[in-house]
């Protein structure tokens, strides 16, 4: 019982540290994106802000809407990207839930968020959130082939180094970094696994060139067009930590290096060291795919988006597996 | 009450009722790098339901009156009304027109006029900050 209840405060911690964390990256990220265009921005803490007012804002559900339907998807939304942080190690800590699920079970919860948007759009009766909910299950389809071959990508590599582990384990790819069991080749690879995981980004959270699904300007705002109020609040915090869940979930699978090994630390300076550079990297990895593309570009249509990813980007991942392969043959 | 958080973050929804697009573009170039009214939490949104600012320009032409009501029920409480320019606040060159039923105030209750014809974005911004002190007063009155 006092385990159970030692666990509920661990995941409990962890829930709050990553929300507030996601939502300090999100102001941060307005801040850069508004310097780049020589504007001055919002204050670092303008996400809090706006979270606040949003919850004391009326929460209305339209007439047309399915009440239940509306209401329960961005709940599931922000649970879902928040559990996936249970799962991923960070920094050096081992994940709290690492025992209870792998690498299949976080690509599938990611799915979640995005599922829960479009099923909340369909929902709420509008026909603006119903393209937005078709184009984000159109995207969706589409960057899933790569985050698969990714995945298998992963797995393959630590079935064959460590018969006895359990590939697909997240105590597995903590322990080893990937790179350390590949050859020349399979590095090679690796390299061009790791820049279609960045291309996946701006997909996977829905930010500039690939954010058809929202289109603020085409559709009104697309899949979230008819929330308000509490719901809205909701499904801001979704969408920030689904892009801090994606990258941990980058960093966690190829720069799994810490702090402690490099400078021999121990006890709670590493535990601090570690996951202070842990969060450095997750900022470096949301920086270069979501937040400089997102400024620097102009959004796709859908079409073209689908085509890029399921054209360009796939066989990207593919050529990195083939050349994984290839290695492992040699 | 959470009314401080909403002085910080007011998001504008921009309804166009039959401008002749003089005001529109003026508020566009208060969003621009010179103004910059995103340092003070104000956002150009895509939909009322976020909204927490209507902000109209235009005379408002027969056939937008039904769709004016609409998009004014569809904004959440609490919300402020701001009209931006001569057309919406009093007819302007239109007064009296055959195809207006307008000014605004007229249909909806407004709290905040921006006369010009186009306003510049300084006196814009200006009637936004104004839409603070409504929303201030409502404050007072919640704690009374």
């Amino acid at each position: 019982m006092i385990e159970f209840i030692y666990f509920g405060l661990e995941a409990l911690i962890i829930i709050l540290l990553a929300l507030f964390i996601a939502l300090l990256f999100n102001g941060i990220e307005r801040k850069l994106i508004a310097r780049m265009q020589a504007r001055i921005g919002p204050p670092i803490t303008q996400p809090f802000i706006d979270v606040k007012k949003l919850f004391i804002k009326e929460n209305i559900v339209p007439d047309n809407a399915i009440p239940w339907i509306f209401n329960a998807m961005p709940l599931i939304a922000l649970a879902s990207s928040l559990l996936v942080l249970l799962y991923i190690p960070f920094g050096g800590m081992p994940a709290l839930l690492q025992n209870y699920g792998d690498l299949i079970l976080v690509v599938y919860i990611m799915l979640i968020p995005s599922l829960a948007l479009a099923i909340g759009a369909f929902a709420s009766g509008s026909p603006y959130a119903s393209i937005g909910a078709q184009r984000e299950i159109v995207i969706m389809i589409s960057y899933e082939f790569v985050l698969s071959v990714i995945v298998i990508a992963v797995a393959w590599l630590f079935s064959l180094a460590f018969p006895q582990a359990n590939a697909f384990s997240f105590a597995t790819i903590n322990e080893h970094a990937i790179w350390s069991v590949a050859g020349p080749v399979g590095i090679a690879g690796l390299l061009l696994l790791f820049i279609s995981s960045l291309a996946v980004m701006p997909a996977k959270i829905g930010k500039l060139p690939i954010d058809i699904a929202e289109a603020k300007t085409e559709i009104a705002d697309g899949v979230l067009v008819e929330y308000s109020g509490r719901n809205l609040a909701l499904l801001h915090m979704a969408q920030a930590t689904r892009m801090f869940a994606f990258a941990s979930l980058i960093v966690a699978l190829f720069l799994p290096w810490n702090l402690s090994n490099i400078f021999s630390l121990s006890g709670t300076l590493a535990l601090i060291g570690d996951f202070a550079f842990f969060l450095a990297k997750v900022f470096v990895i949301m920086f270069v795919s979501g937040i400089f593309v997102s400024a620097a570009s102009a959004r796709l249509k859908i079409d073209q988006a689908a085509k890029c990813y399921i054209s360009f980007i796939f066989l990207l991942s593919l050529i990195g597996l083939m050349l994984i392969g290839l290695d492992i043959m040699l | 009450m959470g009314l401080d958080a909403l002085k910080k973050s007011l998001w504008v929804f921009h309804l166009n009722t039959g401008s002749c697009n003089g005001c529109d573009i003026e508020i566009i170039a208060a969003l621009t790098p010179r103004y910059d009214v995103e340092r003070f939490g104000i956002k150009l949104v895509g939909t009322p339901r976020h909204a927490d600012v209507l902000l109209i320009t235009g005379p408002v032409t027969r056939k937008m009156k039904k769709r004016l009501l609409r998009v004014y029920e569809q904004v959440p409480e609490p919300k402020v009304v701001v009209v931006v320019g001569n057309c919406g606040s009093t007819g302007g060159v239109f007064y009296e027109s055959y195809n207006l039923v307008g000014p605004v105030d007229k249909l909806i209750p407004v709290d905040v006029y921006v006369p010009g014809c186009p306003p510049r974005p300084e006196a814009i911004i200006a009637g936004i900050a104004k839409a603070w002190e409504k929303l201030e007063r409502m404050r007072e009155k919640n704690e009374r």
